[in-house]
């Protein structure tokens, strides 16, 4: 197997009681690459994505990040020490922003170096950089209630790419987003593809993004990886009914 | 239809309209008038004697300190309950599950004046029944349960109100949006830096103004530590009032003086309260700004004063 795998998902299925909604997906993110993730509401797209970093417990099946390889199931004492290790090399940028309402923009980004116990001085520079990268820089002293939907999801990335991270998870980054501001928060994204060569998972409709950042895209249907090519196999030549139908709805 | 029902109807009309141009605070503040003035001529008639109120309201005052004091310690050992019971209750650990879920039903089940009388005169005799029955325990051990009455008023305050916060500080923990912790859990924060730095500081913002309530309730029932019999020199206002009240005779002026003690605290405190209360929602919701501006329009409003019991 390659040395320069950074995410392995193998055997993953998660149930909700009765309900089984990832039915045993096995993907592997190699270092640099952009995947896209997509497929309508309910086909386990997110869930996955939130079993990487265990926001969701795997029911069945094993997460490797970064070397760092977990089994799903019951979290023992060791297991929940071993996910937080695992979970300081992934990033995530939720669909709801979660940014901190009781801290600071600046504050928000330091949040991860300063619980990792980082000196305050150079943390405080890079974190200033991270805010000038995504263009919000003369925000770093209000609190995010005061900036718009696209700048609170800006600064969530910044606040994400603090950790420096090996992989970046985006959770429909742009959902809750109106119309005008999702430009502003994609070719932010975008950005850290070209100029960072950051290994990212993006849970998307966006099929424009898909079309011009993604290496290779994942469609979903019913818990499963129904069809995966790079973006110009899937998006112009789709195999199966299911994805043939699911673009014509979002193109 | 007869013309004199008309003209009746017609001067109530003019009345009514008369009266929708007096603004409404004013009337209630004209009610108030005449409710005190009520009570003015009663006691006036009840021979109250304000003279003898005069007399004896330093000695009643004197007992606010004690009065305080119970009340700040009470609620500070109830602040301390209720965070470690809160934490309890939504952690997954059974035993501190359990032991907060006995504590809570215990206190909320059963009557403070029962729990102050548990702690003041059932405990000791269990320190000295187990100095008896275990040899091994350290000298002094059968005195050890013995609580002065306003220690043991103090700490079954704290107790009994700790159990009803723990409620509320659950309830303002839980309040705080899901994604809050999955973005700290993200982030690698530890469990307790999770609460410390996102999760309990956007709590309290829901928990600090039901806890000035509780405050508030609780220095009332600092008078039902005055049932122990404390000694007259560390009285709080209540066993004070009923000290002097009974020696000279005069527990209606006693009673309506400790009362008016009681009363005009509790307009304090809530006043306070709503204070703090406005600056804590700051930096959260844009609708502060607005709801900023209008109560700066209608500062004074009246309030019933008192919280909840």
């Amino acid at each position: 197997m390659s040395a320069d795998v950074v995410v392995r998902i193998a055997g993953l299925h998660k149930s909700f009681g009765h309900l089984e909604v990832v039915r045993g997906v096995d993907m592997e993110i190699q270092r640099g690459e952009v995947v896209v993730i997509f497929g309508r509401s309910g086909s386990g797209k997110s869930t996955v994505l939130r079993c990487v970093n265990f926001i969701e417990d795997p029911t069945e099946g094993s997460i490797e990040v970064s070397g760092i390889r977990l089994q799903g199931g019951y979290r023992t004492r060791r297991k929940r020490e071993q996910i937080r290790q695992l979970r300081l090399h992934v990033g995530m940028v939720f669909q709801q922003f979660n940014l901190f309402p009781n801290m600071t923009v600046l504050d928000n980004v330091l949040c991860a170096p300063r619980c990792a116990g980082e000196s305050t001085a150079e943390v405080t520079k890079r974190a200033k950089e991270l805010l000038d990268r995504v263009g919000l820089a003369d925000k770093a002293g209000e609190h995010p209630i005061r900036l718009s939907g696209g700048q609170q999801q800006r600064v969530a990335i910044a606040r994400a790419l603090a950790m420096e991270p090996d992989v970046m998870l985006f959770d429909e980054p742009t959902s809750a987003l109106d119309p005008e501001l999702t430009g502003e928060v994609l070719s932010v994204m975008k950005s850290l593809s070209t100029d960072l060569h950051m290994t990212m998972m993006v849970v998307t409709h966006e099929m424009g993004f898909a079309r011009e950042v993604a290496d290779r895209m994942a469609f979903f249907h019913e818990g499963r990886i129904l069809e995966e090519g790079t973006p110009k196999e899937l998006i112009e030549a789709p195999r199966h009914a299911e994805t043939r139908a699911f673009l014509d709805a979002v193109l | 239809m007869t013309p004199v029902s008309d003209t009746l109807s017609d001067t109530w009309e003019r009345v009514q309209l008369a009266s929708a141009r007096v603004p409404f605070r004013l009337k209630v503040a004209a009610v108030w008038v005449v409710l005190f003035a009520l009570l003015a001529f009663l006691g006036n008639a009840a021979q109250f004697d304000t003279q003898w109120i005069r007399d004896n309201l330093r000695y009643i005052l004197g007992g606010l300190r004690y009065t305080m004091v119970i009340a700040v310690s009470g609620i500070a050992l109830a602040i301390v309950l209720a965070l470690l019971g809160s934490l309890a209750r939504i952690s997954r650990n059974p035993v501190a599950y359990g032991v907060a879920g006995f504590y809570v039903s215990f206190f909320r089940g059963t009557p403070l004046i029962v729990q102050m009388y548990l702690l003041y005169l059932a405990l000791p005799p269990v320190g000295r029944n187990l100095a008896l029955e275990y040899q091994w325990l350290p000298d002094g051990f059968d005195q050890a349960l013995v609580l002065d009455a306003a220690t043991a008023g103090t700490i079954a305050l704290g107790l009994n109100y700790g159990a009803y916060m723990t409620e509320i500080f659950r309830a303002g923990i839980q309040s705080v949006a899901g994604g809050q912790g999955e973005a700290a859990d993200a982030l690698g924060m530890t469990y307790s830096q999770k609460m410390r730095k996102v999760v309990l500081p956007q709590a309290f913002r829901v928990i600090i103004p039901p806890t000035g309530n509780e405050f508030i309730a609780m220095m009332k029932d600092t008078a039902l530590v005055s049932f122990l019999g404390v000694t007259a020199a560390s009285a709080e206002i209540f066993r004070r009032a009923q000290l002097v009240g009974k020696h000279d005779f005069k527990n209606l002026e006693a009673y309506v003086a400790v009362a008016l003690v009681y009363w005009g605290l509790t307009v304090l405190f809530t006043f306070f309260q709503s204070r703090l209360e406005k600056r804590i929602g700051r930096g959260y919701d844009r609708a502060h700004v607005a709801r900023a501006m209008q109560a700066a329009g209608e500062q004074g409003q009246p309030h019933g004063g008192g919280g909840p019991g």
